[in-house]
This record gives C-alpha cells, sequence and structure tokens, in this order.
C-alpha cells in the first residue's frame, strides 16, 4: 500500500475530502433531513466559487467565504420559494434553479468561462507562513469544518433546527405543532445553499481557478459522501451522522485517489463516482439480501436433513 | 367554545367523482363539552374534522373559536388552539426523532414567551417532560433519549396525546384514536383520554366506530350521514340509550340501516 498512498496523497485526499464534505453536509440537511432532492447543488457550487473568486481577486479572501454563503442563500431561497410560492415539485425547482444558475454563474465570472487567481490571496495562503508548507491547506480545511460542524449541531438542537428535522420525519406532525413547514423548508434550504456556496469558494481558492464546469456531477459526489457515511457510521444522533458525513467524503476521496494511482484514466473518474455511489446505495439492501439467501439455503438443507 | 354555522364542503365538484361531503353543518361545542360522533362510512366525519383544523378551507359557512372568526385562518396557525389525534399512531410524532424532541416542538408550540427560535431545552423543561410522561405510566420517562420509532403504536399514542394537551387546547378533535391498538392498551388510552379531557375541562370531540364508548364517554353524542349531523343527543336522553336504541333512532331519522360492519361488530 505505501506505493500506493504516498503521505501527500494521503494529505490532498483528506484536504478535498474535508472541502467538499461541505457539499455533503449540505445534502445531508436538504436530502437526509428535509427529504428533498437538492438538484440545484451543481449550480450552486460554481456559484459560490465564481462570486468567492471575484471577491478574492479584489483582495479580500475571508470576505470571499461570506460573499458567497450569502449567493448560496440568495441560490435556496429561490429553490425554496418556487416550491412554497408556485407549487414547483423540489425535483423540477433544482433543476430550474441549476439551468437558470449556469447564466448567472458566467455573469458572476465577467462572462468568461475561467477565472484564475494564481496571483490573489487565497485563506490558504494567509495560513502558509504560520503552519507551514505541508499541512496548512489540511489546517485550513479542517478548521473551517469543524466550525461549520459545531454551528450545525448547536442549531439542529434549537426549536427551529428541531422544527426543520421535523419537517422532513413527519410533516403533518409540525403542522400540527404550528410551525408553518413552508417556512423551516426555507430556512433549510438556505442553509443548505449556503454549505454548498462555502465549498465551491473554498475549491476556487484551493485550485486557484474557477471554471463554469466546476459543479458538474457534484450532486453525485456528495450523495456518494453521504450514504457512504450513513451506511458505515450508522443514524443515530446527529453529531454521529455529521462525523459520519465528513468521514464519507474523505473515504469517497480516498477511493478516488487509489482509483488515479492505479493509473484509472482522468475521464474515468465520473463513472468511477456514479459506481461508488450505487454501490453505496444498494449495499445495505444487498447485505439483507444475502443473509435471506443464507437463512432460507441452510432452513431447506435442514429439512433435507431431517427427511 | 367552537361554532360551525352552515358548514359545506364539495369534493371534485363538475366531475363524475363529485361528493358532497358536508352539507350545511352547524354544531356548537361548549368548553368542557366532550361529544362523541358515530356514522357510517363517508359519513363526513373526518371531513368535520378537516374543516375544523383547516386542512382544507369550506366552500360556505363560518367556523369561530371563542368567538373569533377561524374560517380561513391556516391549518399551521389553529394548530396553536386545536390538538388532534389520528388514527393511524405514526401521525403524531416523528420517528426518526426523540421523545425528548418530540416533546420539545409541541411543547414551543404554545409556550411562546418560554421559547425562541433559537432556544435549546433546557433542564426545566426536561424534567417537565419527565414529570408529565411518567402519568401515562409506560416507563417513557426513562427512554427520553431513544427515538419515538422503537416506540408501539400504543406508546406512540399516548405520547401523542399527551403532547397535544401538554398545554391545553381550546379544542381537542379524536379521530379514532384507539382504532389501530390492541385492545388492552386502547382501554388504557381511553383511560388517558378521559382522565386529560377532565382535568383540563377540554372541549372534546371523539369519532369512534365502537358504540358502547359512543354512549360511555363524554356527555354528548352526535350521529353523522351522508355529510349531515342526524342526530344529536345529551342529558337524560342520553343516559337512558342502550346500543340497540341508538341503532333505532338512526334507522328512524335516516330511513336507513346502520350499515358500517365495524360498527355492528364491535357490539
Amino acid at each position: 500500500m505505501g506505493s500506493i498512498l504516498s503521505l501527500s496523497v494521503i494529505t490532498s485526499a483528506l484536504e478535498l475530502g474535508f472541502i467538499y464534505s461541505l457539499v455533503a453536509l449540505a445534502l445531508f440537511l436538504s436530502y437526509s433531513l428535509l427529504n428533498i432532492a437538492d438538484l440545484s447543488t451543481d449550480g450552486c457550487f460554481t456559484l459560490g466559487c465564481a462570486v468567492g473568486a471575484q471577491v478574492a481577486i479584489m483582495g479580500h479572501p475571508i470576505l470571499a467565504l461570506f460573499a458567497a454563503m450569502l449567493a448560496g442563500v440568495c441560490s435556496g431561497l429561490i429553490m425554496a420559494l418556487l416550491q412554497t410560492k408556485l407549487g414547483v415539485e423540489s425535483i423540477l425547482a433544482g433543476i430550474i434553479v441549476n439551468t437558470g444558475l449556469y447564466t448567472v454563474n458566467l455573469a458572476a465570472m465577467g462572462f468568461s468561462s475561467n477565472l484564475s487567481l494564481f496571483k490573489a490571496e487565497t485563506v490558504f495562503g494567509m495560513f502558509k507562513e504560520l503552519i507551514g508548507a505541508q499541512w496548512y491547506k489540511l489546517f485550513v480545511a479542517v478548521a473551517v469544518v469543524i466550525i461549520v460542524s459545531l454551528v450545525l449541531v448547536w442549531f439542529l438542537g434549537t426549536s427551529l433546527g428541531l422544527s426543520i428535522r421535523a419537517t422532513g420525519d413527519n410533516e403533518d406532525m409540525v403542522r400540527a405543532s404550528s410551525i408553518n413547514p413552508k417556512f423551516t423548508l426555507t430556512v433549510g434550504l438556505c442553509i443548505s445553499g449556503s454549505l454548498t456556496a462555502l465549498s465551491g469558494c473554498l475549491i476556487g481558492q484551493y485550485q486557484k481557478t474557477c471554471d463554469i464546469n466546476l459543479g458538474t456531477g457534484m450532486v453525485t459526489i456528495a450523495l456518494a459522501s453521504l450514504i457512504i457515511g450513513e451506511t458505515l457510521i450508522g443514524s443515530g444522533s446527529v453529531q454521529k451522522r455529521i462525523v459520519g458525513v465528513v468521514f464519507g467524503s474523505c473515504l469517497y476521496r480516498f477511493v478516488i485517489a487509489i482509483a488515479l494511482r492505479l493509473h484509472v484514466p482522468a475521464e474515468c473518474l465520473k463513472l468511477i463516482s456514479a459506481l461508488i455511489v450505487a454501490i453505496a446505495i444498494a449495499s445495505p439492501y444487498l447485505k439483507e439480501q444475502v443473509a435471506f439467501r443464507r437463512r432460507k439455503r441452510a432452513e431447506l438443507q435442514s429439512r433435507k436433513g431431517g427427511e | 367554545m367552537l361554532r360551525m354555522t352552515g358548514i359545506s364542503k364539495t369534493f371534485n365538484p363538475g366531475t363524475v367523482n363529485e361528493k358532497k361531503a358536508l352539507s350545511k353543518v352547524s354544531l356548537t361545542i361548549e368548553d368542557g363539552e366532550f361529544a362523541t360522533i358515530i356514522g357510517s362510512n363517508g359519513a363526513g366525519k373526518s371531513t368535520l374534522f378537516n374543516a375544523i383544523a383547516g386542512s382544507f378551507f369550506p366552500d360556505e359557512g363560518m367556523i369561530e373559536l371563542d368567538n373569533r372568526d377561524i374560517t380561513y385562518m391556516p391549518e399551521y396557525k389553529r394548530a396553536l388552539e386545536i390538538g388532534r389525534l389520528f388514527q393511524d399512531p405514526m401521525r403524531g410524532t416523528a420517528p426518526h426523532m426523540t421523545i425528548e424532541e418530540n416533546l420539545a416542538l409541541a411543547y414551543m408550540r404554545v409556550a411562546k414567551g418560554e421559547t425562541s427560535l433559537f432556544s435549546r431545552i433546557n433542564a426545566k423543561q426536561r424534567a417537565m417532560f419527565r414529570e408529565r410522561l411518567a402519568l401515562l405510566d409506560m416507563g417513557l420517562e426513562d427512554r427520553m433519549k431513544q427515538p419515538v420509532g422503537l416506540l408501539s403504536g400504543g406508546q406512540r399514542q399516548a405520547l401523542t396525546l399527551l403532547m397535544a394537551t401538554l398545554v391545553a387546547p381550546k379544542i381537542l378533535l379524536l379521530d379514532e384514536h384507539t382504532a389501530a391498538l390492541d385492545p388492552a392498551t386502547a382501554d388504557k388510552v381511553i383511560e388517558l383520554t378521559n382522565r386529560i379531557v377532565a382535568e383540563n375541562n377540554l372541549a372534546c370531540l371523539m369519532i369512534t366506530h365502537n358504540m358502547h364508548s359512543a354512549l360511555e364517554m363524554g356527555n354528548r353524542t352526535l350521529m353523522m350521514d351522508a355529510g349531515r349531523i342526524v342526530l344529536d343527543i345529551s342529558g337524560p336522553e342520553r343516559e337512558g340509550l342502550t346500543v340497540d336504541g341508538l341503532l333505532k333512532k338512526f334507522s328512524a331519522d335516516t330511513g336507513k340501516e346502520m350499515d358500517n360492519d365495524r360498527i355492528l361488530l364491535s357490539q
């Protein structure tokens, strides 16, 4: 294994794993808790990257994070308004927002399909001297994810957080508790959008470039991370589930890193992502089926033996 | 006090599936009044509850709660003053959240001054939840950190009843809330219902298919047929009434026999 996983491969997998885990956390909110498949994730990710890149180019890398999050909130808000005010199905609302965002993203990038941040200061660069050249990127990624996770755990324990969780769990009950489910859905999608955009912004500053197609397939990757986490760590308390999501995201990056080291061509990576998602989603069902077949065979054999 | 005046509702109007679910229903329930409702399938019992709770808006008529017009108030706002239990024990609670979190959601509905959007469950509330759960006598007070999905149907229904009455609502709607439970658990939930309604002097409406419960529980019995209230008995007239007498009254008033197997079998 040593030859496949060198230290630099491990650190960069962890760096990406932590940064992308923010998208997985966004889907944890929208998909696991609110029960909505948010297909605007791809566009929202690029939006965060584009807005963040522009602000970073102006020389404000930290402000860029907040600007990106604000942009993500707007995207989530439009997604929510389509559903609550205009009665659009959640899947369609996501597709509509995603399509619209393509133009918005191009506009945010000054109608060019990519932006370079090579001359700009980034949040990662700000810690290079302090932490050292090997660990500074990982430090920033981990720090952001820890802060976001702590805030999320706190928030999901508040009255509003509990109502958001209940909205996906039993909407009838939320209404009976005198909470407007449209309101909780809106708040949930805004937070989810802000996390997706934050992740996009960090990736832009990490790779020092922003591309209009950056977000393509992001929803699949985040879903893979989410489901790997929930399958392996399981579903229990909110804290445990959040740790699971971050863990799943890192594990996913390791699988991709190993695939790359085994000289799988880069063009095949999306196919590998799709396979990982399919396997992750199917595995609990397959496990059950295998166990049943085994039981059935044992039972049938014991009957034969008894005759 | 709940007052309904001339409430009508037609589903799928103008199509072959047109159904007049409620026709000019007028009904007043005073505070402390506990009315049971019986009737065949499709008589409009649940539709009546949906109208009161605001699941849909009526085509005509007016609904008032404590002399305030709530006809067009959205469902979630009405829920502040209306508690409701369904036949399905799964509908009243969030299965993936803990008992404590479910109670907290129900509590913030009513304790507006005490909780804000960002307040968390505190020790005082936890102690109060514990005390109230202990009254159910089901051992739930020691399982507050467990997800509600692990509880049995009867336990979930008892918890829902507790949540609906954690702070007394103005009116409590019970829609066959014991029909899906085994007889022993059903008796227990019935006993709890009687106690909670009596303690809080609630106005209460209960749909039931059990004719005995319909006559024994509460202090007024309504019978519905084809979207109308066809029988409304209380006081001395009700006290002497037997199940047979009730069935005779039904056929005398509607000109047809009670056709609901579940009602007839439950005698």
